[in-house]
C-alpha cells in the first residue's frame, strides 16, 4: 500500500513502506526516475527519504489531488512489478582509518582497532539516502557489530571528508559541519562541489566499498591534513 | 561593469532570486527570500520579472554609492531611507543617479528589508541560482567595497505598493496553519495546545529556521527521515517547535505538525527575537487559492 498526503501547500510525500529494506532505495530511485519522466516540468524538486519520495510541485499546474491521479497508474505498475536488482554503479573511496573516534568506537564495540577497520571495510555498502547537508549520502548497511548510537553531544564542526559511523548506517561529511556521528576515518576527495556536473558523484542505489589507505596515500590523493 | 558600489554592508545582507530549484535529492537547500511579500512588491514596482535578484538586507545599516543612473525600490522592514540625505519613501520605485548616495538605516519595526534595482543585479549563479546559501558556503554576504553589478535603466514616473498591501510588522500575528504530517499521531490535547498558547519567537532563529518558545507540545515516535519542505513544523523531543525558513535543510527526521501557510512564512520573518505569536488552522484548499492569487499577480 503506497500512501500519498499532501506535504503542505506545495508538496505530496508519497509513503512507499512502513520500514526500509536493503532493495528499497534501489527501488525508490528507479520510481524517481519514471516520476521525473512522467511529471516533467511540473516537479520542481524530488527528495527521497528511507520509506519515501517527497514531490515539490509547481502549484500553477497542479494539485496534489490532481498529481495523485496522474501517479496512479505509474505506482500501481511499481508496487506490482518483481524487483530486478540493478547493478549500480561502484565507487571505490579511499579512507585513511585515523578518525578521532577510531579507539573510543574500538573500545565501545569491544573490538581492536584493526578489527573495526577491517570489518568497516569489508562490506559494500548502498546509497540509501541523500540529504541533511550537499552529498552528504547515507549509506547501509553498517555491520551490526560497529553499530553505535549517536554521540550524546554532537561536534560543533566535523573536518571536510569525515568517514563517521551512527547505528547502521556510515556516511562521509563532504564539508566541514556540525555532527553527532562517531568519527572513523578522513577520505581525501571532495564529495561535493557545486562547479562540477554533477556535484556530487554518488546517487540512491549506487555501491561504495571503501579502501584502507596510509597517510602518504591521503596526501597523494589530494587531502589535506 | 557598473552598479552600486557598497559602501557599508550591514549585518548581513544576501543576494536573493527565486532560490535553487531542481538540487535537493543531492541535499542542497532551497534558499531564497525569506519574505516573499516584501521581496515580491520590490521586483514588481520595477517591472522585474519575478524572482530577479535582489539584495535581502537584515536588520538594514546599509550604504550604497551609485556608479550608474538607474531606479530602485526598497519593501519590506520599515528602515529609515535617504537619498543624499534626503529621507525617501519606501514600497516605492526612486530614481537614483550615479554618485548618489543611497541609505537605509536600521529597522525600527520587520527584520529584513528588499533593494531591488531595476533589472535586477548581475551575478554569477551556482547551481542555477544567485541565491547566497551562508551554511552551504554556496556565495557569500555583501562586503564592503563590493560592486552590485547592475545595468543602467529609466522610467518616466513614480510608482507605490496600495496602501492595503503594505504590512504592520509591530502588531502581533496570527499565523496559519495547514495542519498535516505526523498531526493525527500527537495527542489531541497537545494539538490543541499548539494552537491554544501565545509562542515567543526564539533568538536562535536563523536563516534556516524559525523556533518557538512556549509550552512543550509532547510529539509522537516518528523513524524514518524524509523529505521536508519550506514551512513544515517540526516537533523535536524538547516539544519546542521549529518552523522551517529558506534555508531549510532538504531532509529531517523530526514528527511534523503542519506547515505554515506559504504567505504567512513572510510574515514571521519579519518578527524580532521573543515576538508574541499565535496560530491558527487553515484549510489546504483555501491556502493553494490564495497562493495562487499571489502567483497569479506576481508571476505573469
Amino acid at each position: 500500500m503506497i500512501r500519498l498526503e499532501p506535504a503542505g501547500a506545495e508538496a505530496l510525500l508519497l509513503v512507499l513502506a512502513e520500514q526500509p529494506d536493503a532493495q528499497l532505495p534501489q527501488r525508490i530511485a528507479l520510481l524517481a526516475e519514471r516520476i521525473r519522466g512522467e511529471l516533467g516540468e511540473v516537479l520542481i524538486d524530488l527528495v527521497p527519504g528511507w520509506t519515501s519520495l517527497l514531490l515539490h510541485y509547481d502549484l500553477m499546474s497542479a494539485d496534489h489531488l490532481e498529481l495523485a491521479e496522474r501517479l496512479k497508474p505509474l505506482l500501481e505498475r511499481w508496487l506490482a512489478e518483481p524487483f530486478v536488482a540493478q547493478a549500480g554503479r561502484l565507487h571505490e573511496i579511499p579512507i585513511w582509518y585515523n578518525g578521532e573516534d577510531l579507539a573510543e568506537v574500538a573500545r565501545l564495540c569491544q573490538l581492536s582497532v584493526a578489527q573495526v577497520i577491517e570489518l568497516h571495510a569489508a562490506t559494500e555498502y548502498r546509497v540509501g539516502a541523500i540529504g541533511f547537508a550537499p552529498g552528504f549520502a547515507y549509506l547501509g548497511e553498517l555491520d551490526a557489530r560497529l553499530a553505535l548510537p549517536r554521540r550524546a553531544t554532537p561536534r560543533i564542526a566535523v573536518p571536510a571528508g569525515s568517514l563517521a559511523i551512527a547505528e547502521r548506517q556510515t556516511a562521509i561529511y563532504p564539508h566541514r559541519s556540525p555532527g553527532g556521528w562517531h568519527l572513523i576515518g578522513r577520505c581525501p576527495w571532495s564529495l561535493f562541489d557545486a562547479a562540477r556536473t554533477p556535484p556530487c558523484p554518488l546517487t540512491l542505489g549506487d555501491r561504495v566499498r571503501f579502501r584502507n589507505i596510509d597517510e602518504r596515500d591521503f596526501i597523494r590523493e589530494g587531502g589535506q591534513l | 561593469m557598473s552598479g552600486l558600489r557598497v559602501l557599508k554592508p550591514g549585518p548581513q545582507s544576501l543576494l536573493q532570486d527565486a532560490g535553487r530549484r531542481g538540487w535537493q535529492h543531492l541535499g542542497v537547500s532551497p534558499a531564497g527570500p525569506l519574505d516573499w511579500h516584501g521581496a515580491a512588491w520590490a521586483n514588481h514596482l520595477l517591472n522585474n520579472p519575478w524572482g530577479t535578484p535582489l539584495l535581502e538586507i537584515a536588520l538594514g545599516g546599509v550604504e550604497l554609492q551609485a556608479e550608474v543612473d538607474t531606479w530602485v525600490a526598497v519593501c519590506g522592514a520599515q528602515v529609515p531611507l535617504s537619498l543624499d540625505d534626503q529621507p525617501q519613501p519606501l514600497w516605492a520605485r526612486l530614481p537614483l543617479r550615479k554618485g548618489q548616495l543611497l541609505r537605509l538605516g536600521f529597522a525600527r519595526s520587520g527584520l529584513r528589508a528588499y533593494l531591488a534595482v531595476a533589472g535586477g543585479f548581475i551575478a554569477a549563479a551556482v547551481l542555477g541560482s544567485v541565491s547566497v546559501q551562508l551554511r552551504e558556503g554556496l556565495g557569500q554576504a555583501v562586503q564592503a567595497g563590493d560592486l552590485l553589478a547592475c545595468r543602467p535603466a529609466h522610467f518616466t514616473r513614480s510608482a507605490s505598493v496600495p496602501w492595503p498591501y503594505l504590512p504592520d510588522y509591530a502588531c502581533k500575528p496570527l499565523l496559519r496553519v495547514i495542519t498535516g504530517g505526523d498531526a493525527a499521531s500527537f495527542e489531541e490535547d497537545q494539538l490543541q495546545g499548539f494552537f491554544a498558547q501565545t509562542w515567543q519567537l526564539s533568538p536562535h532563529s536563523d536563516r534556516m529556521g524559525a523556533r518557538l518558545l512556549g509550552e512543550a507540545v509532547q510529539p509522537p515516535v516518528r523513524q524514518w527521515s524524509l523529505g521536508v519542505g519550506r514551512g513544515a513544523i517540526q516537533v523535536p523531543p524538547d516539544g519546542q517547535p521549529i518552523i522551517l525558513q529558506a534555508d531549510h535543510q532538504s531532509m529531517g527526521g523530526y514528527p511534523l505538525l503542519g506547515w505554515l501557510h506559504p504567505l504567512d512564512q513572510g510574515r514571521l520573518a519579519q518578527c524580532p527575537a521573543h515576538h508574541p505569536l499565535r496560530f491558527t488552522p487553515v484549510s489546504i484548499g483555501d491556502a493553494q487559492a490564495e497562493l495562487r492569487e499571489f502567483y497569479r499577480f506576481f508571476r505573469r
